[in-house]
């Protein structure tokens, strides 16, 4: 096709694709999303995996990655500084100090390469290559001792991953506190 | 006319004609205009009393400012201490929240300017004409949308509060102010279009069950909505108090979910995303999740409970014996408020508050109590009810269910104590 009939063919669908849209909705109004568009945009990882992309990357390499680019804000070690704190506070959820962890309270894996694909880091949020990303969760979930030294993780093998607290969330109970509308002579 | 009163008169218009001398005279060197103009000020008797009865203010001898001299208006200067409460020493403000001055505002409507803010990744610069929305996933024909699209459907305006969840935290009962304590909520008029229209028109396939909402700001910040919300009362807004969103506030497209706590109301948005489930997002999961004592989180604990205070006269005011107005706001995720009740016996015995309307669904309700001080040490607080039944609980009654824990939710009644000097403070002190 030349770039003239490239043009008008896609200038023919654009118009046809906006009359469809127009005679099945109730306002026509926008125009349909193209799949480029939407495959750019949809960045949402299921607690399943769903959405992981192809790659993956090893706890070696998330190490390195880690000093270089997230450990001034959350410590040498993950201990947490600016940032959060990443590692550790397994059996502690019950105390009356729990410490939330990636290790001790996030319940799904698949959720870490959401985040940090999304938000992180901080100073340069969706800078990181999809590699980047899997690395980085491997070293994590290793510092967490939930993968071993040598893992390479990818879309299958960090949608294995069983999280120590992946049962730990219940439904909202509320109302779950009775106050009386108590008015004279009350205890308090 | 008395002698004081002509003098008054004519230093008035000495005053006057001096001031366009200023005014003219840019030429003329500082010192000799000071020279001047000082002694006349510095030798008026009564300096402080000079505007006063049965003087004439100087406010009067001259004309005031131009009219349209201050293309967008700001407060008076002698409100410039009534501002956002942002908390000191944080370890970034990127990821951090600051808060309305409640006991400095009067009403149900938080000013723009002074509503609560609580970002995750600072607040972004977006021009209009570049942000899109797109509606993607269980729908029969997925949607972009350009701000101009989503003005262009039916709109709506209604007045809701929004609420941060952890207002305050289990363990922040103790703050000085009402705005220290509460100081994360608002309530403004919104105005946009019903999200229920714009997913219609993307044609919402039945397996649809949630809604993931995206926001374009450096955290992509992502919360799931429940498809019962998305086809009740929630919308997508571009207007508040008349005006376009302010950037911290989600300009030029953010989620209301009226009821529901802050962090769901997705700022900047720029995705919707039909889908089966929940994300699971690190915000809805790690984040934004009540911890109970036996180790479990809640999960989705979208309502805000009811919940009121008292923010005149509140802590750091000072009242004089004798009549007082007790007032503040009451509010719920649940529904209206039918009714706040004031105690101020420490909560020994409590009696109805006068609600002023408007009392609107999800809405900031302003209450006020006629009281007269005896001067005695008193204790007072306020307790709301909203139409569902429920009552406003004390801290004991929430943390003997939750714990200490549960850092979100924390809807307990807030008790200020007043010293016989007349100064408030807050009653709950740190044991």
């Amino acid at each position: 096709m030349s770039k003239l009939e490239t043009s008008a063919a896609l200038l023919l669908a654009a118009v046809i694709s906006s009359a469809a849209h127009a005679e099945s909705s109730k306002y026509g109004i926008g125009r349909l999303a193209t799949d480029r568009e939407v495959a750019g945009w949809d960045i949402d990882i299921g607690r399943d995996g769903r959405g992981l992309p192809p790659g993956g990357g090893s706890v070696q390499d998330g190490r390195k990655l880690f000093e270089e680019k997230c450990a001034s804000c959350h410590g040498e070690k993950a201990e947490g500084g600016i940032g959060d704190r990443l590692v550790g506070g397994q059996g502690t959820l019950t105390s009356a100090k729990p410490v939330k962890t990636v290790g001790s309270f996030w319940p799904y894996a698949p959720t870490l390469f959401d985040y940090i694909r999304r938000a992180m880091p901080m100073n340069a949020p969706q800078s990181l290559s999809n590699q980047e990303v899997y690395a980085l969760s491997a070293y994590i979930l290793n510092l967490n001792g939930l993968v071993p030294d040598n893992a390479t993780l990818d879309a299958k093998s960090l949608a294995e991953i069983k999280m120590p607290n992946r049962d730990g969330f219940v439904p909202d109970p509320r109302p779950d506190v009775k106050n009386e509308a108590c008015s004279k002579d009350c205890k308090n | 006319m008395s002698v004081q009163e002509r003098s008054d008169r004519k230093s008035g218009i000495m005053k006057r004609s001096r001031r366009d001398v200023l005014r003219r005279g840019s030429v003329l060197a500082g010192s000799a205009l000071a020279g001047a103009v000082l002694p006349e000020s510095a030798h008026a008797a009564g300096e402080a009393d000079k505007n006063l009865p049965p003087n004439i203010p100087e406010w009067m001898k001259s004309p005031g400012a131009d009219v349209g001299s201050e293309l967008y208006g700001t407060p008076s200067l002698f409100e410039k201490k009534v501002v956002r409460n942002v908390p000191k020493d944080l370890k970034q403000y990127t990821s951090a929240s600051c808060r309305t001055p409640l006991q400095d505002l009067d009403g149900i409507i938080t000013p723009n300017g002074l509503f609560y803010e609580r970002h995750h990744g600072g607040i972004p610069t977006i021009d209009p004409a570049e942000h899109r929305l797109l509606i993607h996933g269980l729908v029969e024909r997925p949607l972009i949308l350009t701000m101009d699209d989503v003005r262009r459907f039916p709109s709506q305006s209604r007045i809701h509060f929004i609420e941060c969840s952890g207002n305050p935290a289990y363990d922040a009962i103790y703050g000085k102010t009402a705005s220290d304590l509460v100081g994360l909520v608002s309530c403004a008029e919104w105005t946009g279009v019903p999200l229920k229209t714009v997913l219609e028109e993307a044609g919402l396939k039945p397996q649809a069950k949630w809604v993931i909402a995206e926001g374009a700001d450096a955290a992509a910040l992502t919360r799931s909505i429940p498809i019962e919300k998305c086809l009740d009362d929630a919308m997508l807004v571009y207007s508040q108090n008349g005006e376009r969103l302010r950037p911290a506030q989600g300009y030029p497209l953010r989620v209301l979910l009226p009821g529901f706590e802050g962090n769901m109301n997705v700022k900047w948005l720029r995705r919707l995303h039909a889908t089966d489930e929940p994300a699971y997002s690190r915000e809805e999961t790690s984040k934004y999740t009540d911890s109970m004592p036996d180790g479990k989180a809640r999960q989705f604990t979208f309502y805000m409970e009811a919940k009121s205070i008292i923010t005149r006269p509140s802590g750091t005011h000072k009242i004089e014996k004798g009549f007082n107005e007790i007032t503040g706001i009451a509010w719920s995720g649940h529904g209206r408020i039918v009714g706040v009740e004031v105690s101020v016996d420490e909560g020994r015995s409590w009696a109805p508050a006068q609600l002023q309307a408007p009392v609107l669904t999800r809405a900031l309700t302003r209450f006020r109590f006629p009281w007269y001080w005896d001067g005695e040490p008193a204790v007072i607080m306020s307790r709301a009810t909203d139409e569902s039944g429920y009552v406003q609980p004390t801290f004991a009654e929430l943390t003997k269910v939750r714990g200490l824990n549960s850092f979100y939710h924390n809807n307990a009644i807030l008790p200020w104590r007043v010293a016989t000097s007349g100064e408030v403070s807050n009653a709950n002190v740190k044991a």
